[in-house]
């Protein structure tokens, strides 16, 4: 079983090989445009080295990481809290859904220039925006999720003596998460995605704000470090709910 | 346990429903699809909104919300919930109503042992079978110890020998517990076996009620429609030789 997982992860690495050899190829035989432009990628890892060795790399890093977290964790449990809401309760529903739907399809980034003049640069504002990020889809995933509960089952728990709080704490939100999870984990992905671009354009410290610099200095290779950790977080933390979703329901779904 | 009294129901399909379930009854309501026999559960159960009144044991429940009826339902698609393991799904009513978690161990052993699956407390419902499905859900009816239990097609989806099975089981266990039952179906077979008595439901209106007997052999003209009427001749039964018996229909 264990020759089987490795042999298997071996043959995912090989692609991966392949593309960073001929990558390092390319850039070491100036086939594109010269070696300062698409610098080979040992000199990248040698950069990554540099900065992390340095800790420009990770103090950046830890900046944006924070701000993620704070603004994801804050969006998703703002979603999830009115998702459930608006799941539950037709009259909320109603209420609150043509907002909302207006609201939902502004990308987060359009929000910048707004948020900048009312919270001024500063640590709110990248907050602010992945709070906005993250808020909107996870919502309409909860909602989405608990309005596809089977009735029958809200039913059995009734007769089974269940009160409204017990039947959406005990059946609604376990039968509903598969969905909240789908939003969870797109939404994280997303988060770091538009963390970037508001450093890059509005924030002067953070993986964004560093490849601005990089960029300002022509350094392409800082550039592409930065790159890779913003591809690796996204993939970690979408594979990180991907991981809790299987964990919390591969037994019943 | 107690008795149930219904007056003047009207809800969908139902129309001034007037119907009296003695205590410790196996009620058998018996009709066609869309009579209203889930509809008429439905109300019983508290789970939609009615005209008409409600009576367990002479006492309205009509303000009662279907989370204080005690009422056990085991539903045509059972309702397991996907997501708890067979004890769970059997202790639920148990934790909901905050017993103690040594009462709740010994219910949920008690109904395993009662309903024969001992063997199965750890699976999840999508990993048992028609039959064990239904006797999960029956324990988790049964575990808040009822005093009103409501069966609507319970055997549907199984095959004629589990069904059968299952049948007489409940039957057993029903006068055991001695909890007032009502046991929803279109199949008239299944109905005289089970019941104490039949109500038949027709285009929401009870046609007739009696024992099987009563329905089977003088049905009204609306049921017999439903049922079909019966032929019945009467015939002597007598001995030819020692070996050899036969019967002679006398008039037909």
């Amino acid at each position: 079983m264990k020759i089987v997982k490795i042999f298997k992860l071996k043959w995912e690495i090989i692609p991966i090989i392949i593309f960073l050899g001929i990558w390092e190829i390319i850039a070491r035989l100036n086939l594109i445009s010269g070696h300062f432009f698409f610098p080979p990628f040992s000199t990248v890892v040698t950069e990554f080295w540099y900065l992390t060795v340095s800790g420009a790399l990770g103090r950046n890093f830890l900046s944006s990481l924070i701000r993620v977290l704070i603004g994801f964790s804050a969006g998703s449990i703002a979603g999830l809290f009115i998702g459930i809401i608006m799941g539950w309760n037709n009259i909320a529903n109603k209420a609150l859904n043509p907002i909302i739907s207006l609201i939902y399809p502004i990308p987060a980034l359009g929000w910048l220039p707004l948020l900048m003049l009312w919270f001024g640069i500063g640590e709110i504002l990248p907050i602010a925006i992945i709070f906005i990020c993250s808020f909107f889809p996870i919502l309409y995933n909860t909602v989405t999720g608990i309005k596809n509960v089977d009735k029958n089952y809200i039913y059995a728990a009734r007769t089974l003596g269940a009160s409204d709080i017990e039947i959406i704490t005990t059946v609604v939100i376990p039968l509903a998460l598969p969905n909240i999870f789908t939003g969870l984990r797109l939404e994280s992905g997303m988060a770091w995605r538009v963390i970037i671009a508001a450093e890059m354009v509005a924030i002067p410290t953070g993986i964004g704000a560093l490849m601005m610099k990089a960029e300002s200095l022509i350094r392409i290779d800082i550039i592409i470090v930065c790159l890779i950790v913003l591809g690796i977080m996204c993939l970690s933390f979408e594979n990180f709910f991907a991981f809790l979703e299987k964990k919390l329901t591969y037994r019943w779904r | 346990m107690s008795s149930i009294t219904l007056k003047n129901i009207s809800k969908y399909i139902c129309k001034d429903i007037n119907l009296e379930i003695f205590d410790k009854e196996l009620l058998v309501l018996l009709g066609p699809n869309g009579a209203g026999k889930s509809t008429l559960l439905n109300v019983i159960a508290g789970l939609i909104d009615y005209e008409g009144s409600v009576s367990f044991s002479n006492l309205p429940v009509d303000k009662v919300p279907a989370n204080k009826r005690r009422v056990g339902y085991l539903f045509q698609e059972l309702n397991l919930f996907p997501h708890l393991d067979v004890s769970t799904n059997i202790a639920y009513g148990l934790r909901i109503q905050k017993q103690s978690q040594d009462e709740i161990r010994t219910r949920v052993e008690e109904l395993l042992q009662i309903m024969k699956i001992k063997h199965l407390s750890s699976r999840y419902p999508k990993e048992l079978s028609g039959g064990e499905k239904q006797r999960v859900a029956l324990a988790r009816a049964l575990a808040n110890s009822p005093r009103i239990l409501l069966l609507d097609e319970p055997m549907n989806s199984l095959d004629y020998r589990t069904s059968k099975y299952l049948r007489t089981e409940f039957k057993t266990l029903q006068k055991k517990l001695g909890v007032t039952t009502i046991y929803v179906t279109h199949n008239f077979y299944e109905a005289e076996e089970m019941a104490d008595r039949i109500a038949v439901l027709d285009k929401g209106r009870v046609e007739q009620i009696g024992s099987s007997k009563e329905i089977f052999f003088h049905p009204t003209e609306a049921v017999s429609d439903f049922i079909g009427a019966p032929n019945i001749l009467t015939c002597d039964y007598y001995h030819r030789l020692s070996f050899l018996k036969s019967t002679e229909i006398k008039d037909h």
